[in-house]
């Protein structure tokens, strides 16, 4: 211990903060920014605003004003004032004002609603990463995942996947179905069985050998149900040849979310053994296989084509509403997918805290400070990574079917690598384990990469002293790099931090402390040195390793 | 709950093994960390597994807890074969342990720490969890129940909200063995506990130890260094040397045991009185 902390330590973000009450404040920001936002979007009174006017027409005045507005949130969220008031303002802000300002400007809408797919994601991507301490890099497959089960079928790429079927059932028909359901209910009652027996009796090689084999007749137990279904079904190929029945839509955001989480958990068996920077480079093989695979089953995914056009929910009483608060038809869709989102992602938010204040909360946490200390009382890893990466999956398979009703395009580009890179830093700079953090961070990148820096370079592509070779608008990803870079050295918690990684940081810089003391010597060889607030946190292999 | 039924102290062994452990070998490629090493732990008995360094000690202790996969052998709590299950199913079956290098989770609080360990005896499960039903509800009571009343038992009561890896070392320890009292195990193997403490620390610890056993009704197997603790607290005593059990018996008899001088001092010292001596403290 350093003589400064000395005393029995009291970290200081314990200490009681008086903060001040803002309402007022938050009233009156919440006034003035909505004022510009409606005006900034509203291009009949700009023009008779004169030079004000072009200001407020600049690229990245625009973009600023679109980010203040939307601090207004946070600091609802973040400062001290009355309920009545931050309730104003968070429900004003998000269901009054902001579709308002859209009905001039749509993209303004579809900006919110990207902004809140990618919450959505960094909430998912927060729960592995931020919580369980598991690196994935290949978060994007499950939003993958999500997407192509809904656009397959909302397409007209199903009717195309039923002819081929016509044309070639081959052997399949009524007969191959009934195989099929046999073989798949036998196999899932074995599997079914030889878990439960493994709950009572140690697993032995020949159970898990018929484990497998089982595993293996309930897939082509599947897919030969899943074939004779389609042969059978060929004859209605022209009924659904723009896709199926948009009545399906709420059907299919249950079936996404299920699906990304099955996927989540085939992909988590086989990985999640691994650790660490193993585990980072496995998942991110395993994101580029599923992009892949959307680019190769072409017949599905229309491979590097991409699948369009994308049906979406049909909601008339939606419509009706949205015409008299006098939107235009064509906004109508972007505005039900506006409020769907926000609706999804509370939703969202509902469950990642209730989960994280649980039991299974809890052994994440603990997964995540002391895998082997966590085992060992008793926290099943296996089971709870799964459920980790499951959560998190699912949370990226219902927004990814939304961003494929949105998008009414999408092709295996719209889920690289560089998708995951992108979600991944939202949740570091936002403060991994922090919900409202990464939720802040995802704002903060999407108004970066979609506003503020192309305002900056379309603002600065007209000024005649900036010569092109430095123009920011060809400097996009790198000024975006170096903020991270810049964040992680002068804020690696992230903006709004997690009280438990603020605390371990914490801790870790008095434990920096007390090894440069001397004092800490002998913090390992145990023996009697008396050594008060001596931790370590360091592994050790003594004390086992992996299975 | 937690049980805490007060029972009157043992004289005596009871006769009834609680830990079976037979003929146990774990190989490492062509090193024999522990060689066909066989030990009974009677119920609610104190016993401690000593031996120089790299005898083994916690190569035994991680195959009890599951951690390592044992090359043969069997090991049996209450009857029951825990070979092949994994550590948290070992901890599910009743066997809770520390560490030798103090594991506790960083960012929790003591209170979280506690609660952790409580959590396979917790049935809540995720939708449970999502809903809020009235199970999530009453587990969580009985984690917290377990935590306050596992912070009272080892005395750390103030320390509730505090990060446990800002307690004192000693109290880290303490908080340490709380937490694996938490999933009310048969049996609790203490792996050096008293490592790192002043002797004044030590006293406490071994109050504990023992209130574990008398109050808790829980059978306690320790690996120490510290030969007075082990010498004063233990009722019958394992010698592990090169992976091999080289001795076993009651305090006095594993101190006069001339195989276990040689391993402790080297063959010379065995037999002059420095050996004696240095047992004996």
């Amino acid at each position: 211990m350093t003589v400064a902390n000395a005393n029995p330590p009291k970290p200081a973000v314990r200490r009681p903060l008086v903060k001040p009450d803002r309402t007022a404040l938050l009233v009156a920001f919440f006034v003035v920014t909505s004022v510009l936002l409606l005006i900034s979007h509203a291009p009949d009174v700009m023009r008779n605003l004169g030079p004000f006017g072009d200001v407020l027409r600049n690229k990245v005045v625009e973009a600023l004003i679109v980010s203040l507005f939307l601090a207004n949130v946070l600091f609802a969220y973040l400062w001290k004032a009355a309920n009545w008031a931050k309730l104003l303002v968070g429900a004003g802000s998000l269901l009054v004002v902001l579709p308002w300002a859209g009905r001039t400007d749509t993209s303004l809408l579809d900006l919110s609603i990207q902004i809140m797919i990618f919450a959505a994601l960094a909430l998912g991507l927060n729960i592995v990463v931020g919580l369980a301490g598991l690196l994935d890099l290949g978060y994007v497959a499950f939003f993958a995942v999500g997407a192509y089960t809904w656009s397959i079928f909302a397409s007209p790429r199903f009717g195309e996947v039923l002819k081929y079927y016509g044309s070639n059932p081959g052997t399949t028909g009524s007969g191959t179905l009934a195989i099929g359901l046999v073989l798949t209910a036998v196999t899932a009652g074995s599997m079914i069985f030889i878990r439960s027996l493994h709950g009572r009796i140690a697993p032995t090689r020949a159970s898990n050998l018929s484990f497998l084999i089982a595993g293996f007749g309930l897939l082509s137990g599947i897919i030969l149900v899943g074939r004779s279904i389609l042969v059978l079904f060929a004859g209605s190929a022209e009924a659904v040849a723009n896709g199926i029945n948009p009545g399906f839509f709420w059907l299919f955001l249950a079936l996404s979310i299920m699906t990304a989480a099955l996927v989540g958990v085939l992909i988590g068996l086989p990985v999640l053994k691994l650790k660490g920077d193993y585990l980072a480079i496995i998942t991110l093989g395993l994101g580029e296989v599923i992009r892949v695979l959307a680019n190769n089953l072409s017949l599905y995914t229309a491979g590097s084509q991409g699948i369009t056009p994308i049906g979406s929910a049909s909601v008339p009483w939606f419509n009706g509403l949205a015409g008299a608060l006098g939107f235009r038809p064509d906004q109508f869709y972007l505005l039900f997918l506006y409020v769907l989102v926000l609706a999804v992602i509370a939703l969202i938010l509902l469950v990642n805290v209730r989960l994280d204040k649980s039991r299974i909360g809890r052994a994440w946490v603990a997964i995540r400070d002391d895998e082997i200390a966590a085992q060992a009382m008793g926290v099943p890893l296996m089971q709870t990574k799964l459920i980790a990466f499951a959560t998190g999956a699912s949370f990226a398979g219902v927004m990814g079917m939304i961003f494929a009703a949105k998008q009414t395009f999408i092709s295996p580009e719209s889920f690289n690598l560089l998708q995951s890179i992108t979600v991944l830093s939202m949740v570091v700079l936002g403060g991994m384990g922090s919900f409202s953090g990464v939720i802040l961070g995802a704002a903060v990148v999407t108004l970066l990469n979609l506003r503020i820096l192309p305002g900056l370079g379309e603002a600065s592509a007209n000024v005649s002293w900036i010569p092109q070779e430095v123009n920011p608008a060809n400097f996009n990803r790198f000024i975006f790099g170096s903020i991270l870079v810049a964040m992680m050295l002068l804020r690696p918690e992230g903006l709004l931090p997690n009280k438990r990684v603020a605390r371990e940081l914490h801790h870790e810089d008095d434990q920096e402390d007390e090894s440069g003391d001397g004092n800490a010597s002998g913090l390992e060889a145990g023996g009697d040195v008396y050594s008060a607030g001596f931790a370590t946190t360091k592994e050790d292999d003594k004390t086992g390793g992996d299975r | 709950m937690i049980k805490t039924t007060t029972r009157p102290p043992t004289s005596g062994l009871s006769s009834t093994s609680i830990l079976e452990v037979d003929a146990l070998t774990k190989e490492f490629g062509g090193l024999t960390a522990v060689n066909s090493v066989t030990m009974h732990v009677p119920e609610r008995a104190i016993v401690s597994v000593i031996g120089p360094n790299g005898a083994g000690k916690t190569t035994f202790f991680n195959m009890i807890t599951g951690i390592y996969a044992p090359t043969r052998g069997s090991i049996k709590l209450a009857g029951r074969e825990l070979v092949g299950m994994r550590p948290d199913q070992v901890t599910e079956a009743g066997i809770a342990r520390t560490f030798q290098n103090i594991r506790l989770f960083s960012s929790m609080t003591s209170e979280e720490n506690i609660m952790v360990g409580r959590t396979c005896r917790l049935k809540s499960t995720f939708v449970d969890a999502v809903l809020r039903t009235r199970r999530f509800h009453e587990t969580e009571a009985e984690a917290r129940e377990a935590a306050r009343v596992m912070l009272d038992f080892v005395g750390l009561s103030k320390w509730r909200n505090e990060i446990a890896t800002n307690l004192p070392y000693g109290d880290q320890r303490k908080l340490e063995i709380a937490r694996a009292l938490a999933s009310t195990p048969k049996l609790i193997l203490l792996d050096e506990p008293a490592a790192g403490m002043n002797p004044r620390e030590t006293e406490d610890l071994k109050a504990l130890i023992r209130r574990i056993r008398d109050e808790l009704g829980v059978t306690i197997c320790l690996i120490e260094h510290d030969m007075r603790l082990v010498m004063t607290l233990s009722e019958y005593i394992t010698v592990l040397d090169y992976g091999t059990k080289i001795s076993e018996g009651l305090p006095h008899q594993v101190r006069n045991d001339p195989a276990v001088m040689e391993a402790y001092l080297g063959r010379g010292a065995a037999a002059g009185e420095y050996g004696k001596e240095e047992a004996s403290t």
